[in-house]
């Protein structure tokens, strides 16, 4: 496994500006953060000879064959894990690479997510959700925010788990996006705020559930042979993984509903990072619902399972903090690109660019993607 | 204008699933039982994941079982469920050693907690399709 470390680094990134209502086809989106994504390298498009899309086939490789102009794609994959996507995408990068295969390869996102369809709400329409459509959504168990409700309720009655301890990752969240700049929600939340906020699902309030957005994002993974001769200082990859939890489609059925993917994916990349907990500097950490971060920081490792609501409290995660996560604002308060965005700042972060939210002395960092239920995937990096 | 009830998502007809449903629209839930080693499974599906065994058989659910989890939806995330807000949904281990998601009857959400005794009950959502729920025992 310790094969791949830093056999890859990501040498660039690109983003749109993110909104609720782009005016724009994902197409036209996608081709924008590709475009910048490659010009940051200081690569021209033909140089991409891999690509990896968003799972959901709304923008396919063959879209960018077409309007970039790339004569000669040798490799094209998709990553069906929903939310965990874009970071499975990173170690399908490096495994193609390590092998020989291509030398670029291009990861993207992009979504009309809040202007086009609507993401809380279609789940049930999806292959892997086959089982929920049939057996919970007649009963009204329909969308993620209920779905992942009954794992923090039994978080908070197991564990004595509080919603004003969840509230600390929206408000610190919140904190981060307004000192981004490309963030759509930019007015200040306390915890009072988090607390009057209309419930959705108990224990989930609104401001437990993050952001709709519409938008894209992309970043370009080398070869680290390649790397050396572009634009940007590397930023290496050095471990990957991911992991799929017991019962995938029903938390129903899942032997401990309050253990994701990223448990198993957490030990891969850590050892083929060669480092331990105590070591990242900064994580960006999917953050589909506040419960969902807290569960990935016991899953990865930080703490035990059951004290998560203890570390994250007293601003643990905010900046300045230990431990400084989702710096750009998450999908709670920046934009919902399916974590692409975590990606991009982790890079930002080890590049020393991270603007007026930049972690001093940055030198190894997390991200985690999370989807599909249950499936969690796991990056760490370094400059 | 259309029913609301039947507006609500129903399961689609499933080789694999029919005697499920089949067994609840009869009010008499029953669960798919590996006819070789015995092990009780839910969801539906074709393979035991302890014998690999393709073989099964259909047996009767005591209908008892304790709260697991739960959670009570205040947004309404298909239309249809509107008109049931507050819903509660409760996640039960049911005696067999799976789980069953479905709403609770006459419980306030405070009167809810992990391991509370709870018994299986039907209501016919329409009239192919009838619904687990769930009461206090």
């Amino acid at each position: 496994m310790s094969g791949l470390k830093d056999k890859c680094a990501v040498t660039g990134i690109g983003e749109t500006e993110y909104s609720r209502n782009s005016g724009r086809s994902v197409v036209s989106m996608e081709m924008e953060a590709a475009l910048k994504a490659i010009n940051d390298a200081g690569l021209t498009p033909n140089d991409i000879d891999g690509i990896i899309p968003y799972g959901n086939m709304e923008v396919v490789a063959e879209e960018f064959i077409t309007n970039l102009g790339i004569e000669d794609l040798r490799y094209s994959a998709i990553t069906p894990l929903g939310g965990a996507s874009s970071v499975a995408a990173i170690q399908a990068a490096v495994t193609a690479i390590a092998a020989g295969v291509c030398n670029h390869v291009l990861l993207i996102v992009g979504r009309n997510g809040s202007s086009g369809t609507c993401i809380g709400a279609r789940a049930g329409e999806m292959p892997q959700f086959r089982i929920i459509g049939e057996f919970e959504m007649p009963s009204g168990n329909i969308a993620p925010a209920q779905l992942y409700a009954h794992m923090a309720r039994r978080h908070m009655e197991l564990y004595g788990t509080k919603s004003e301890q969840l509230a600390e990752i929206a408000v610190s969240t919140r904190a981060n996006a307004i000192l981004n700049g490309n963030a759509i929600m930019t007015s200040p939340m306390t915890i009072e705020d988090h607390q009057n906020s209309r419930m959705i699902s108990d224990p989930l309030r609104l401001f437990d559930c993050c952001l709709e957005s519409d938008g894209a994002t992309a970043i370009i993974v080398s070869s680290t042979e390649r790397a050396k001769d572009l634009s940007q200082k590397p930023i290496y990859i050095m471990g990957v993984g991911e992991g799929h939890p017991d019962s995938p489609s029903a938390i129903t059925q899942r032997p401990d509903m309050m253990t994701l993917g990223t448990a198993k994916a957490a030990p891969r990349a850590f050892n083929m990072a060669g480092i331990d907990r105590n070591d990242i500097d900064v994580a960006e950490i999917y953050d589909c619902f506040t419960y969902i971060v807290m569960c990935q920081l016991e899953d990865l490792g930080f703490c035990k399972k059951g004290e998560g609501g203890d570390f994250i409290s007293n601003g643990r995660i905010a900046l300045g903090g230990e431990l400084p996560i989702n710096t750009h604002g998450g999908l709670l308060s920046q934009a919902h690109m399916v974590g692409m965005n975590h990606v991009c700042e982790l890079v930002k972060q080890l590049r020393g660019t991270g603007g007026k939210a930049q972690v001093a002395n940055a030198e190894i960092g997390l991200v985690t993607g999370y989807g599909d239920m249950g499936d969690g995937a796991v990056a760490i990096m370094r400059n | 204008m259309t029913n609301p009830v039947e507006d609500k998502p129903m399961p689609p007809l499933n080789r694999e699933t029919k005697p499920f449903w089949d067994s609840m629209k009869e009010h008499n839930m029953r669960l798919q039982r590996c006819a070789d080693c015995g092990k009780i499974r839910h969801y539906p599906r074709p393979v035991c994941d302890s014998c690999l065994s393709m073989n099964s058989e259909w047996v009767r659910a005591s209908g008892k079982g304790t709260v697991h989890s739960w959670t009570v939806s205040h947004h309404a995330f298909h239309p249809a469920f509107l008109a049931d807000l507050p819903l509660t949904l409760v996640t039960v281990d049911l005696e067999e050693g799976v789980r069953i998601c479905a709403q609770m009857r006459d419980v306030k959400p405070d009167g809810l907690s992990i391991d509370m005794p709870v018994k299986l009950g039907y209501e016919d959502a329409t009239a192919d399709v009838t619904l687990p729920v769930f009461y206090p025992a």
